[in-house]
């Protein structure tokens, strides 16, 4: 076990201590090429699925990554993993550059590195059993097959199975008890990342509630550090301590989890806020509701500008022309928009170009609204 | 055990199901999906069937269409839509009420649609099935229909391929196409669970707009209890092919009487309160609908249980002042309202005194 490592991490939340982050991904690129013609295969377009994404995580730290289907929340993932290749910038695993890393390099990392998948149905092996799903990474490492037996079992435990199931076939549990099943496997070599892939939008909300609060349980037990990719932002919210809103490639806002919520600076992410029906009938009578019509344009011609400037209500001129820079807000609150919602005067004049902003914003930076003063930095 | 709750439509009920018993012979023995459904639709109402997968809110539905019949599955009880009775009806006799009467739209929008016909011909064919529309004027209403549901540039569009339509698009093609007849009844399965939040929005929207425009009653089947407090009248929530507990909106969110109910609103991951210290969950799995518990379905995942609960509650309404509202607990009304608030972590609603820092 890693106990005496797992005590000297750090608590979750901000990087002020000077301690390097699990992960840091740095203008990370991933451009899927659209090729055409027989022989020549031509590259014709590219799909822009990240698009200058920097984002840090704490050892010990969740991190939350929303946005709608094609946003490049699970490619942007998938890139962590080193499942795809990054176009461009660099990932960085315990302060070692992995962007480059082949295969070989990859598998000592490998076992700290684990994933959960959405679909318990499909990431399953059928004709496998159960003990066999678990104790495969272990085998893979290097474990033998009575060494293993007992850690299976003792896994199972751990995620609330009972220990008679090692020998039954996935068709025999339920969605819940599958991703269960799932989770033990990623837990298998204590990893310090797991990667969850909307690992409960499958599942039904009475179960749902069982996979968090067990993914919190093992949170603390094991020190993990999560990366929880979802669409859902009332599930990630219950999870985060950071979240990251993606929109068509690009980093929309990056926000301690509760500040989110309550004080959402992008128009993105407040549309998804009060896209979310409130299961409360006279609370969703009396709110009022930001309804942004249209569809995420296609990532092969993101828009000029903000690429969310063609479906906000608040978009001006500057919007079409200049893409905003991710600017600072307190409390470590990033957001790229021209025309922040909720932060205050003071706090729009605080505000500065944040390093990690896309390398092709410009440096206009919000301006409060009735001050006047035009301050560019 | 047939007492029909159901709206107080003061014309009479639309649609009306008495008893409604749907199973299927499996290997693994048989398959009761609904269990003694029973209820009323009024006209132009919208009644959210909800509950969880495997509830049987789905089969239940589907039969009302006709959907469900094959030669392992057996039917019980009545349905009767303007009369006709829909259960025991002929293929013949359910041809002239579906689309034209009684029309759905299902959950996936990628697999719903014919991908090798465009979507105007698609919704042409089912104007013609019912009316006997010149091409060209079927064609006109097709366009009308797709604007309708807010696709822009319809007139171009309606020689699109499904392909060519986003998740979105296509299920606002479904609407178009479930509407096109006009029908008194819109039963919709999930019509919004394989989309994105901020399309989900615009669709309810859509749906609301027609219902308005069209007075056609919807039976939404549906897990999302946001989705329902958005949009229902009246809801009837469903576990183990039972229908445990049946109300107005505001008599399930706020004077549940099912503990079952409790469990699911108390689940809910919600965004405009302060997150919890640990969600309260429902512990154990729903019931195998071919080995369920006796009595109570519920009997097994309920901290409430008595010896009374190994016998099956009627649906009946208990609560004093409230006839329009039913349930299927045993437990006496106030012991009820007094158990539902419970500490976070247990099943049952917020409690009171549960206010996180």
């Amino acid at each position: 076990m890693s106990v005496e490592a797992a005590e000297q991490r750090g608590g979750p939340g901000a990087f002020s201590d000077g301690a390097t982050p699990l992960v840091e991904v740095e203008h990370l690129k991933v451009f899927f090429p659209i090729r055409q013609g027989m022989v020549l295969e031509r590259e014709v377009a590219r799909v822009h699925a990240v698009n200058d994404v920097t984002l840090r995580i704490a050892e010990g730290e969740t991190v939350g990554l929303v946005g709608e289907s094609g946003c490049g929340k699970t490619t942007m993932s998938r890139a962590i993993m080193r499942l795809i290749d990054a176009t461009d910038g660099t990932i960085r695993f315990r302060g070692q550059d992995v962007t480059d890393f082949g295969r070989k390099r990859m598998e000592p990392l490998r076992r700290e590195m684990q994933m959960v998948f959405q679909d318990p149905f499909a990431s399953l092996n059928p004709r496998k059993r159960v003990g066999q799903i678990i104790g495969m990474p272990l085998r893979l490492h290097g474990s033998g097959r009575t060494e293993v037996e007992p850690q299976v079992r003792d896994l199972l435990d751990k995620v609330g199975l009972h220990k008679e199931h090692v020998n039954r076939f996935p068709h025999e549990f339920s969605g819940g008890q599958r991703q269960r099943i799932g989770v033990a496997r990623a837990l298998a070599l204590e990893p310090r990342l797991i990667v969850l892939d909307e690992p409960v939008s499958a599942l039904d909300v009475s179960v749902q509630a069982q996979i968090i609060n067990l993914l919190d349980d093992l949170q603390d037990d094991f020190k993990l550090t999560y990366l929880f990719v979802a669409h859902d932002l009332s599930v990630v919210r219950h999870v985060s301590d950071r979240i990251a809103v993606m929109y068509l490639g690009k980093l929309m806002e990056l926000s301690p989890a509760e500040e989110l919520y309550t004080k959402p600076i992008h128009p993105y992410t407040s549309a998804l806020l009060s896209a979310i029906p409130i299961p409360d009938p006279e609370e969703n009578r009396r709110r009022e509701r930001l309804v942004v019509g249209g569809e995420p344009p296609n990532p092969i011609n993101p828009p000029d500008g903000c690429v969310f400037h063609p479906r906000c209500p608040r978009a001006t001129e500057i919007c079409r022309e200049v893409e905003p820079p991710l600017a600072r807000y307190p409390n470590g609150h990033l957001a790229a928009c021209h025309h922040p919602m909720s932060a205050s005067a003071e706090e729009i004049k605080w505000a500065t170009k944040d390093p990690s902003s896309p390398l092709s914003s410009g440096e206009e930076l919000p301006v409060a609204a009735e001050s006047g003063g035009g301050a560019k930095a | 055990m047939s007492s029909r709750p159901g709206g107080a439509g003061t014309a009479g009920p639309l649609l009306t199901v008495d008893d409604l018993h749907v199973s299927f012979a499996t290997e693994d023995g048989v398959v009761q999906a609904v269990d003694g459904v029973s209820f009323e639709l009024a006209a132009g109402e919208v009644l959210a069937v909800v509950g969880e997968s495997g509830s049987g809110k789905s089969v239940m539905a589907m039969t009302l269409m006709g959907l469900t019949r094959s030669p392992n599955a057996r039917f019980e009880g009545k349905a009767f839509y303007k009369g006709a009775e829909l259960v025991e009806a002929s293929e013949d006799e359910l041809r002239a009420v579906r689309a034209a009467e009684i029309a759905i739209i299902f959950q996936d929008p990628m697999t719903s649609l014919n991908p090798v016909q465009r979507i105007g011909k698609q919704i042409i064919e089912q104007i013609q099935e019912h009316e006997a529309l010149p091409d060209q004027q079927a064609l006109e209403r097709a366009v009308e229909l797709l604007e309708r549901v807010g696709i822009p540039r319809a007139r171009e569009r309606v020689d699109s391929y499904p392909f060519e339509f986003s998740g979105g698009m296509r299920q606002r093609v479904m609407i178009a196409l479930a509407m096109s007849c006009d029908p008194s009844i819109l039963i919709a399965d999930e019509p919004t669970t394989a989309l994105d939040v901020t399309i989900q929005a615009q669709i309810l929207e859509r749906i609301r707009e027609l219902r308005e425009q069209t007075g056609a009653a919807v039976i939404l089947v549906t897990h999302d209890l946001g989705v329902v407090a958005d949009i229902a009248d009246r809801i009837a929530v469903m576990y183990a092919g039972r229908i445990v507990e049946q109300g107005t909106l505001d008599q399930i969110f706020y004077d549940p009487q099912h503990p079952y109910t409790w469990g699911l609103l108390g689940s809910i991951m919600r965004v405009d309160k302060p997150r919890p210290q640990r969600l309260p969950a429902i512990a154990g799995l729903p019931p195998s609908l071919a080995d369920r518990p006796e009595g109570c379905h519920f009997r097994p995942r309920c901290p409430h249980e008595f010896a009374e609960c190994r016998k099956v509650p009627p649906l009946t309404s208990r609560v004093e002042g409230q006839p329009d509202h039913f349930d299927r607990c045993w437990l006496p009304v106030d012991q009820k309202r007094d158990k539902r608030e419970v500490l976070p972590g247990v099943i049952g609603l917020d409690s009171k005194e549960a206010a996180p820092a």
